[in-house]
């Protein structure tokens, strides 16, 4: 059983900060994430990219800091459900919170973190009519389990480098893939183009271009697409097993919607007078995922708001106790494991 | 001041004519933003979502060229037109004054 003392729901630089600032005070934290790695969208979608404003840091890259969080949140031991979305959450009697991730892994927690960022990542669905009739009836967003299209007819649409290596690895497995691409140009790794452009030759693989899927069809299952081509206009049917559209991620709110938070432009509404709480007393919102008069999405404020916020936590975790905040500079850090960084000290010696 | 003109036809087909300030680095997401204009703009203008998708209905003005970011987005976004461009991408200059747009519309997946 997973039982922490704060639940924090995204592992992104916002979130990752908040276990310094509450190890700092003893309290223990547990990390959920969809995706399969800490670091947010700095680790996923930007980590080559420099940062500029990050305070002493005249610029980093967001991977690097993402690494440097790591280490310095490391002595605070953070714990973590990783590829899981955070998906139902309960208030119990006593007063703390039980989160249920979309895999069924439960949480217990007395105070939960929503620092979730843009939402969860997802990955982007094409606008074709009845699409969400055929998810998981032959429509899949990602694979999984490549032995599942074995001697199948699938389609593959979209044109970057996920389309373009599941084409070579399915061309192996599937009875026939075809590849679908509205331009007739592919930007990936240039082996992969390569591969796919070699592969289309051979007559291995359908390479469809300048074209795009319309229409989806089948009696309960799916059991052909629509395929349009952009420049003469006309459409034709192809059968297929499986239609698997790769179009990337895009962030979404997801479950958290549904939790009964108020919410405001897709942002989660708190209290920034005082605590960064929501308005269920125990859940709190950092970051990028919440709003306020005069909010802004910088990575530096959700620093911020972090740290206020732990203080409060504190409070909940630990109603009859008097915490002064303590100078990391004067008091050092100690780790859960009793190891302590500090100030070297004077000595005083005669010689 | 340093303003030019821009208009917008909204999703709703809404013309709104607006005053774009070139003196603070400011691009057509941001204006959108800055007006009220249904525009997220969520990953912030790093040319990662395609929410500030636009299409271009003047003929006579020249854009900024597209990068790379750019165009591997529009790859992958939809309701994509040979005229789409990324609002955020196109940074307000006095090149662009008298420039008309249209917001292309987006998936409610």
């Amino acid at each position: 059983m997973i039982k922490t003392d704060i639940l924090i729901i995204g592992a992104g630089p916002v979130g990752m900060f908040a276990v310094f600032e509450a190890g700092l005070m003893k309290l223990k934290c547990h990390i959920i994430d969809a995706l399969p790695m800490p670091g947010g969208q700095c680790a996923e979608i930007y980590p080559k990219k420099p940062i500029f404003d990050i305070p002493a840091y005249p610029e980093i890259l967001a991977g690097d800091l993402i690494d440097n969080l790591s280490r310095q949140i490391a002595p605070f031991e953070p714990k973590y459900t990783l590829g899981e979305r955070a998906q139902d959450i309960e208030k119990l009697n006593d007063g703390t919170f039980k989160v249920t991730t979309n895999k069924g892994t439960e949480h217990f927690a007395s105070v939960v973190f929503i620092a979730g960022g843009l939402g969860s990542f997802e990955p982007r669905k094409p606008p074709i009519p009845n699409i969400a009739n055929y998810e998981g009836k032959g429509v899949e967003y990602m694979v999984k389990d490549p032995e599942k299209f074995r001697n199948k007819k699938i389609i593959i649409s979209g044109g970057g480098d996920s389309a373009l290596d599941w084409t070579i690895y399915l061309s192996n497995i599937a009875s026939e893939v075809s590849l679908v691409h509205r331009r007739n140009e592919f930007r990936g790794a240039l082996d992969s183009v390569e591969k796919v452009s070699e592969l289309s030759k051979a007559g291995i693989i359908n390479l469809i271009t300048e074209a795009e899927i319309t229409e989806i069809s089948g009696s309960k299952n799916l059991e052909s697409v629509t395929i349009k081509d952009r420049k003469t206009k006309e459409s034709k049917e192809k059968q297929c097993d499986y239609f698997i559209p790769l179009f990337g991620l895009s962030p979404k709110l997801g479950p958290i919607g549904n939790w009964g938070l108020e919410i405001e432009k897709n942002a989660i509404v708190v209290n920034n007078a005082l605590d960064y709480q929501t308005n269920i007393p125990g859940i709190f919102a950092i970051g990028d995922i919440n709003t306020y008069p005069g909010k802004l999405k910088l990575i530096l404020c959700g620093f911020h708001e972090a740290t206020i916020a732990v203080q409060y936590a504190y409070k909940i975790i630990n109603p009859d106790k008097k915490y002064m905040m303590k100078y990391t500079t004067v008091n050092g850090v100690t780790g859960f494991n009793g190891e302590k960084k500090e100030a070297k000290k004077e000595v005083v010696k005669s010689i | 001041m340093s303003d030019i003109k821009i208009t917008i036809k909204d999703r709703e087909g809404v013309i709104h004519y607006l005053d774009a300030p070139t003196d603070m680095s400011m691009n057509i997401m941001e204006l959108c933003k800055a007006y009220e204009l249904p525009v997220e703009g969520t990953c912030g203008g790093m040319a990662m979502c395609a929410s500030c998708q636009c299409y271009i209905l003047s003929d006579n003005i020249e854009l900024p060229e597209m990068g790379y970011d750019e165009e591997v987005m529009l790859d992958q976004a939809f309701f994509v037109e040979d005229n789409s461009r990324l609002g955020c991408q196109i940074s307000l200059t006095k090149e662009l004054d008298g420039l008309e747009i249209e917001l292309a519309p987006v998936s409610d997946d």
